[in-house]
């Protein structure tokens, strides 16, 4: 019999994920320029996009929630075995607001992004793909003052 | 009915060529790097043409031809540029069914929205600046008897403009017409999704205007965009996008101390009164139309009517014949004359969409009608086509509250006036709105009280020259339209002037 975890141990849960797809080009990606950090984005075009930059190219201040860190490990399989890398994601504090009870998992599918994201010329796009936080998940959030 | 051959098939009036260089100082000029990338046709899915890969060195030899061309076009009299810009809408009319399919092909727009709307909106705003300029007079202050000030317009100088990929063209012509009218150059970087069919228009106006003077550079925002947005070397930086990105730009702007114009999007509200529906009569259709006007260009409208705001007392009649409109909205060949609906742009705004219609469903929203891809078969398979998609909610959903860009609306409910403006300010942007009212206190009152720049008033989605556009809030700086504009693209020269022949008495 599994010993039930009380309440108060479990973690606060992440905010933000990756896929292994997404993993894999942000490895690749670094190679290429570095530290990585993303930015959601909002509004027209490519808006509610997550944008991707060199670490700092994008000034993050008051008007900015850190939502987490993404921890990379490279497959096994792919091009960047056992890398590892962090990477930070960043949102519009205003944004945040309407954001907040979801999860964020960062994908990436084919495609051609505006704006300065780093993926365009690799012929791919990072996307959000969201997941409506649980009631507990929530009551845990709520406790750890991370909502 | 028309339905056109595919550009680059037999019977075609578009021909593509099959690679595009960039075009600066009035010439095409292969990339410094020599790489290209493919440009496919989101109708199909399929590559159409290639196209150069712009980075820093093309960026660098554009601002070179642009800074060579400025001092002369500076210089040019009014009447001077005001023909060009006449002859430019005049090439442009005469070639319009062509330029309208070209465009078409691009973007995935129905070809009836080109015919209609994007094309002949481009013609007639090269001539409305065309006019303006011509008109525009400077201002003299009379500050005593001995000392006049005089207030002269200049251009600033070499600006520069990333275009949006929504409407290739119009957007383009929004940016441009103002920037030549005033006399500035301009190093101009369409969007990476649409670069050719601004080429494609090139190759016929190109002629018209003085080499240097319009420079195009293509390529990936990171690789093209940046240089050109962090240019010490640039007056002016124009965008259109969403807020990262315009962040990002602003940033940059702050570096070199230029002033910047941002277009960044909305959630538009588009608010329907109770006593629209007092009769079933040409305004209550008219209204229904307008509700509709969510899937027009598949949505990928900054100002998409993308929140329907319905009074409580007739929501559910008026809602039932607004999905009765909406289904009845014809999908398919974008281009076929008859098609109100054509593809969503690439294949991740597809994804994306796709990834909202999730989104909605797990926070409860319910899907009144559409809330998948369509499968247009055929050569059609492969695009990028989803069925026009009624959400019903409440406000504080992310659907409501994120620009989706597609052909969604996310619709609630509202007691009374108050309600409607606290839901309808309730938002980060403020671009667009719709007030639908036979009452006109209502709707005069209704529009004063929402925070967007553009209240549509028993209309929607209309885009004459001569009225200004652009954000409140999150939506962005500044405004495109209107003879306002001019001054978005020029310095203000003061000389003052004294004509008394004594001294002050200070030293």
């Amino acid at each position: 019999m599994v010993d039930e975890i009380k309440d108060e141990a479990r973690p606060v849960p992440e905010r933000v994920a990756v896929t292994a797809a997404a993993t894999e080009m942000l490895l690749s990606l670094r190679e290429q320029h570095g530290e990585l950090m993303f930015h959601q984005s909002g509004g027209c075009c490519d808006g509610s996009s997550p944008m991707c930059y060199p670490l700092g190219d994008f000034l993050t201040g008051d008007a900015d929630v850190h939502l987490g860190d993404l921890s990379l490990v490279g497959s096994d399989d792919g091009p960047h075995p056992g890398e590892q890398a962090t990477v930070p994601v960043w949102m519009s504090r205003n944004q945040y607001e309407y954001w907040k009870h979801t999860h964020l998992t960062i994908d990436v599918v084919p495609g051609r992004g505006a704006g300065f994201s780093l993926e365009a010329p690799e012929g791919v796009r990072f996307l959000i793909r969201s997941r409506i936080f649980s009631d507990a998940e929530l009551d845990r959030l709520l406790a750890a003052d991370a909502l | 009915m028309t339905v056109y051959a595919q550009p680059g098939t037999a019977g075609s009036i578009v021909e593509y060529k099959s690679r595009y260089d960039h075009w600066i100082g009035g010439e095409y000029v292969a990339p410094a790097k020599g790489q290209y990338f493919e440009n496919p046709s989101p109708v199909t899915g399929k590559t159409f043409t290639e196209v150069a890969r712009g980075t820093a060195e093309d960026i660098d030899r554009a601002l070179d031809a642009a800074h060579g061309a400025a001092r002369t076009w500076g210089k040019t009299s009014a009447t001077e540029r005001a023909i060009i810009l006449n002859k430019i809408a005049d090439r442009m009319e005469a070639n319009l069914e062509m330029i309208a399919v070209a465009e078409s092909w691009e973007n995935g727009k129905p070809v009836r929205e080109t015919l209609a709307a994007d094309i002949p909106l481009a013609i007639d705003h090269f001539r409305y600046f065309a006019g303006a300029i011509r008109a525009e007079e400077g201002s003299i202050s009379e500050i005593d008897g001995d000392t006049v000030a005089y207030h002269f317009s200049e251009p600033l100088g070499v600006v520069g403009q990333i275009i949006p990929w929504n409407f290739p063209i119009l957007m383009a012509t929004w940016k441009l017409a103002p920037a030549l009218a005033a006399g500035n150059c301009v190093v101009l970087k369409p969007a990476e999704q649409t670069p050719a069919s601004i080429l494609f228009l090139m190759d016929l106006i190109g002629d018209l205007l003085p080499p240097g003077v319009l420079n195009i550079v293509n390529g990936f925002g990171v690789e093209a965009g940046k240089p050109l947005a962090s240019s010490p070397r640039i007056a002016k930086i124009a965008f259109t996008g969403e807020t990262t990105t315009g962040r990002l730009i602003m940033q940059y702007a702050s570096q070199n101390i230029i002033p910047v114009t941002l277009e960044l999007g909305g959630k538009s509200p588009n608010i329907f009164f109770d006593d629209v529906a007092r009769a079933d009569d040409a305004f209550y259709d008219k209204a229904l139309e307008g509700f509709t006007m969510f899937a027009l260009n598949q949505g990928e409208v900054c100002t998409c009517p993308s929140r329907a705001l319905i009074q409580e007392s007739v929501y559910d009649s008026f809602l039932g014949d607004a999905i009765k409109r909406t289904e009845a909205v014809v999908q398919g060949n974008p281009l076929d004359t008859d098609t109100m609906i054509g593809a969503q742009a690439s294949n991740d705004q597809l994804e994306k969409i796709l990834s909202y219609f999730d989104i909605g469903r797990d926070e409860g929203a319910k899907i009144l009608t559409g809330g998948h891809r369509a499968d247009l078969g055929g050569d059609l398979a492969d695009g990028y086509y989803v069925t026009p998609t009624i959400f019903e909610g409440k406000n504080s959903m992310r659907v409501f509250q994120e620009e989706i860009f597609g052909p969604v609306v996310a619709v609630t409910s509202f007691s009374d006036f108050d309600d409607a403006m606290t839901i309808a300010n309730d938002t980060l942007y403020g671009l667009g709105a719709g007030v639908w009212s036979r009452d006109a206190n209502t709707a005069y009152r209704a529009g004063r009280e929402i925070q967007a720049g553009r209240v549509w008033t028993n209309c929607y989605h209309a885009y004459p020259a001569a009225a200004a556009f652009g954000g409140y809030k999150g939506s962005g700086v500044g405004r495109e339209n209107h003879k306002m504009m001019l001054d978005h693209y020029q310095q203000t020269k003061n000389l003052l002037v004294s004509y008394s022949p004594d001294k002050l008495g200070f030293f």
